[in-house]
């Protein structure tokens, strides 16, 4: 009898939850598919009187919003690959590769997790416009090459790598690039998903540089395009939560594709850290 | 030795990568907040001064900052320790024993972290709409006034925190089920045996064992929220009455709407040395606590 | 030999072919790309301009980038640092001496004087705010100045049938509106994060908000403060709501409600008003010229408004004129306006029917006779944002007037001390620039 009260209760606390918590998502695609002025009305409507797809016709069509996407993608699979490669590489060394200054070195980097990414900003721009990168993807990649939580938990996943396995590599000749590349990474493959997955999710989702960095429309991406879009059509519920599921969608998609590894890789790296 | 060289290589790219283009920004912005880099300094170098603290003086003295840093310490201090709990008592709820599809509310509960923070700060606008919103509508189901959320000076921290809260907490609370399920089982076994109820087995085992993960999801969301930005930036532009004015915002408000450079820099220094000063706090705080229950 | 006489005169048609064939693909290279930014609607709108400019210049192509206006000054100073600037772009114009300041806009009293229609067709108090030290640094696009918005039938209902011409009619208007429509409505909306109203009752009443050549401020000075006494005064008799720019989500939602029936605002709410107000109240609503503290109507307002520059480090400045006249002139400012609602800045403009005829318009016109500008200056903005902040916290009840305009001062001659320190060592930009 108490293990259905308590069950009741558990079950019941979390279903509300996950209600509560799925609520405004629900809404945001329900208003981006009912007709205009339809999200405004009292009583608040949740489900649509009738589905339509006209917002989505003019963000695609009249607002450009498939530039917006194609930057976002773009940009989000460039920072990803690149600093994969780079954390991936100084993750490994400086878990299984000993040289002189590594440990203070790694201390050092977890020093500067501290510092918020927007004491930097300002003079990051002045350095990229004297490179001649304002307004170009670059602009945005180079600042996301390289991070030092990438590092952090590439290391931390790499410490696990058994010595033995790469001392027999070396024994029999290899080198230490090729050691990397197809003993090191593979092994780390969980990690790399995650980070991967988190690096992926982080670019799509960055707000603040892409809006300084990006001057011209061709190149904002989805959440600097959402921002002016707001600015300009405030009075157009429908159309702003039609724009925010796009904005939204890829991400959820690719994070709901690949969560058991993500999810796992939070896990793990946590466990250790 | 060709394994050192090699070494040196391999964290080359990504060292030379953080040096250039975070920790010297981060540099030259110390450098700036010594000077008064203003527009007129845009237009020609010599309209720079070198004015040493006088930044730091006018910070200091303007009402703005200590709105700003009262406003972001009430998100910290109350909506943090908010967040955490959230995630804790989901986390615990979710790992209880008799609970199945734990990876579907897991999902559920995860969904807002994967968002894009842009996206659900409109659709945010809207639920907290004081006529047609979600939010005041069921308010008024149950019986309660209606809230100006956005619009009232005294309701849009909380309605900011309440957003913030809604989405962090999947995040901390994966990392706090990844705690749970790192306890080992046979402690909670020997406990039952030994005749403990529930609310004993958490106070004894599960909130000891928890100890390291809850100091490391602390010390992560203090940092995150200390640098509160882009949720005033987009809901409310730091109003009503700078009710939401936060540190980050002001800063961002200083550096690109006024290209005032050097008080800019000068705020933002100002506030990683607070979130150093916190962490460190927070650590040492642990290690005396730590220290005292291992003499016991 | 006559075969190798042929086969030479073929050979040198077929180079003189090539060389023409080249020529002619030296003649017409690819059109230039002009890039201008627009605003807000203006942006979306003028889009529709630009095929027939590309059709009587078939050598240039526009392409324009819409800006949101909360997102536009940063954009443009970051764009001005960044090396990333438009050709041309439209700019509020008390924004023009921060650009002035800069550097970054090109003096226009050549192209201006060499233009059909010269500069005097243009407002004259419009003009005004486009030129510093006597050099003008952009061309007026349209103007904006700020009057009453009513609604004709509740005023009616409240005695009134004619809109109030002085100060004392309109408060006493107001009064009754306010009896008229109860506790839970108003008579006037004034948000907070506008800087107008207060600062337009202020120079009515004459006030210079700055002294000293712009150099210190002089909010203590009597018209100013009892210009603010009147706008608190306001708040305190619940002829205005507290409210936020947040809290008033749908204005025309209100406006038609009766939530509030006086609003002071500009050119552009009489197309949205047109366009966005239900049924129920098309035909209800009306426009006056503000009202004036004494007998002397219309009482002034500020001379707004958006204008074009061009960018001074722009390589293709004949093409930015070229366009920038095209927008001006009367006949694609009559077009624009026939879009947007935004008021033509050139008077003969006016002469046309469209505008002629509209009794909303005509309200514009009149009150365009009479305007003020605010200091031109770069730190008006922060000035006015200043100003926001203060006359909120004493509507809030914060701080007591006094202590706002003593606050106010004290912020304002710290933002202007650099302003006295360029001063002081003659390296002030308007100087620089007249002498150039």
């Amino acid at each position: 009898m108490k293990r259905c009260v308590q069950a009741a209760f558990i079950y019941g606390a979390l279903g509300t939850g996950a209600a509560a918590t799925v609520l405004p998502l629900l809404w945001m695609v329900s208003a981006s598919l009912m007709p205009a002025g339809e999200a405004n009305l009292l009583p608040p409507r949740f489900w649509p009187s009738t589905v339509t797809f006209a917002h989505y016709g003019v963000l695609f069509s009249r607002l450009n919003v498939g530039r917006y996407v194609f930057n976002s993608a773009m940009l989000a699979v460039a920072v990803t690959l690149i600093s994969l490669l780079l954390n991936s590489m100084a993750g490994y060394a400086f878990a299984k590769l000993r040289f002189r200054g590594r440990d203070g070195t790694f201390r050092l980097l977890l020093g500067a997790l501290v510092i918020p990414g927007q004491v930097g900003m300002l003079p990051l721009f002045l350095l990229l416009k004297q490179m001649g990168l304002v307004n170009t993807y670059w602009g945005v990649i180079i600042p996301g090459m390289a991070s030092v939580f990438g590092i952090f938990l590439v290391r931390q996943y790499a410490l696990s790598i058994p010595d033995s396995l790469l001392d027999a590599a070396r024994v029999d000749g290899a080198g230490e690039l090729r050691i990397y590349w197809s003993l090191a990474l593979p092994a780390c493959r969980p990690i790399l998903v995650t980070l991967g997955l988190f690096t992926f999710m982080g670019t799509w989702n960055d707000f603040l540089w892409p809006l300084v960095v990006l001057t011209g429309r061709d190149l904002y991406t989805l959440p600097v395009a959402l921002a002016n879009l707001v600015g300009e059509h405030v009075q157009d519920t429908e159309l702003m939560m039609a724009g925010a599921v796009l904005t939204v969608l890829p991400v959820v998609v690719v994070f709901m594709a690949l969560q058991r590894y993500y999810i796992q890789g939070i896990l793990s790296g946590s466990i250790k850290g | 030795m060709t394994r050192q060289r090699a070494a040196y290589g391999f964290v080359a790219p990504a060292l030379a990568a953080i040096a250039v283009f975070f920790l010297l920004p981060v540099a030259a912005s110390v450098l700036l907040s010594l000077t008064d880099f203003d527009i007129y300094a845009v237009a020609d170098r010599r309209n720079l001064r070198v004015v040493g603290a006088a930044n730091y003086v006018q910070l200091l003295r303007d009402p703005l900052f200590w709105v700003a840093l009262r406003n972001t310490g009430y998100f910290v201090l109350v909506g943090g320790p908010l967040s955490v709990a959230a995630s804790l008592a989901v986390a615990l709820f979710i790992d209880a024993k008799l609970v199945r599809a734990k990876g579907v509310f897991r999902t559920i509960f995860f969904l807002p972290v994967a968002t894009t923070l842009v996206a659900v700060a409109v659709v945010w606008r809207y639920v907290y709409h004081p006529r047609v919103g979600l939010l005041n509508y069921g308010l008024s189901l149950l019986g309660l006034a209606a809230v100006d959320w956005l619009g009232d000076p005294r309701w849009a921290m909380p309605a900011i925190m309440l957003m913030a809260v809604w989405k962090n907490f999947g995040f901390n609370m994966v990392i706090f089920i990844a705690g749970l399920q790192s306890i080992p089982e046979r402690l909670y076994e020997a406990a039952r045996i030994d005749g403990a109820g529930g609310w004993q087995q958490l106070r004894h085992i599960t909130v000891p064992g928890l100890a390291p993960t809850f100091l490391f999801v602390a010390v992560m969301t203090l940092i995150g929220y200390c640098q509160l930005f882009a949720e005033p930036y987009v809901m409310t532009q730091g109003g009503p009455a700078h009710s939401t004015l936060s540190v980050v915002l002001l800063m961002y408000e200083h550096g690109f709407r006024w290209w005032n450079l050097g008080y800019a820099a000068a705020v933002a220094f100002v506030l990683f040395a607070i979130i150093l000063g916190l962490t460190l706090l927070t650590l040492r705080l642990r290690a005396a606590g730590a220290g005292g229950e291992d003499s016991r | 030999m006559p075969g190798a006489r042929r086969r030479w005169a073929r050979f040198r048609r077929m180079g003189v072919g090539v060389l023409s064939l080249a020529a002619l693909g030296c003649r017409s290279p690819a059109p230039a790309v002009l890039e201008f930014w627009a605003m807000g609607r203006e942006g979306e709108v003028v889009q529709q301009l630009v095929p027939e400019f590309e059709r009587r210049a078939p050598e240039v192509r526009v392409r324009v980038q819409q800006i949101p206006w909360s997102a536009a000054h940063e954009k443009l100073l970051t764009a001005y640092v960044g090396d990333a600037m438009p050709d041309l772009f439209q700019v509020g114009n008390t924004w023009i001496p921060e650009f002035v300041a800069l550097g970054a806009i090109e003096p226009l009293d050549g192209c201006l004087a060499a233009s059909a229609g010269g500069v005097a067709d243009y407002f004259p108090g419009i003009l005004d705010t486009n030129r510093l030290g006597g050099v003008t640094y952009a061309v007026p696009w349209y103007v904006d100045t700020r009057l009453l918005f009513y609604r004709t039938d509740i005023l009616a209902q409240a005695g009134y049938t004619q809109p109030p011409r002085t100060w004392e009619a309109w408060l006493d208007a107001m009064g009754r509106v306010k009896a008229l429509v109860g506790p839970a409505n108003y008579a006037i909306l004034l948000p907070f994060s506008e800087w107008q109203p207060p600062v337009i009752l202020a120079l009515q009443l004459g006030a210079e908000l700055l002294r000293d050549n712009d150099q210190y401020g002089n909010f203590r000075s009597a018209p100013v403060r009892r210009a603010l006494a009147l706008y608190l005064d306001l708040f305190e008799r619940q002829l205005a709501p507290r409210a936020g720019d947040a809290q008033v989500a749908n204005v025309y939602h209100d406006f038609a409600s009766g939530f509030f029936s006086f609003y002071i605002t500009g050119p552009w709410n009489i197309g949205e008003f047109s366009r966005r107000l239900p049924a129920s109240v098309a035909g209800r609503w009306a426009t006056a010229p503000l009202p004036a503290p004494d007998a002397d109507w219309p009482g002034a307002s500020l001379a707004g408004g958006a204008s074009v520059a061009i960018f001074r480090g722009s390589a293709r400045k004949d093409m930015a004129w070229r366009f920038a006249e095209y927008l001006t002139e009367p006949a694609q400012q009559l077009a624009f306006y026939r879009l947007t609602g935004d008021l033509p800045s050139r008077m003969s403009a006016w002469q046309d029917p469209s505008l002629a005829d509209n009794r909303y318009a005509q309200a514009f016109w009149a009150q365009l006779q009479r305007l003020r500008s605010t200091p031109k200056i770069p730190e008006w903005e922060r000035i006015a944002s200043t100003v926001v902040r203060y006359t909120e916290a004493a509507v809030r009840g914060r701080l007591t007037l006094d202590e706002a305009l003593a606050a106010l001062d004290r912020d304002v001659d710290a933002i202007l001390e650099k302003r006295r320190w360029l001063l002081q060592r003659g390296r002030l930009p308007e100087r620089r620039h007249a002498g150039s």
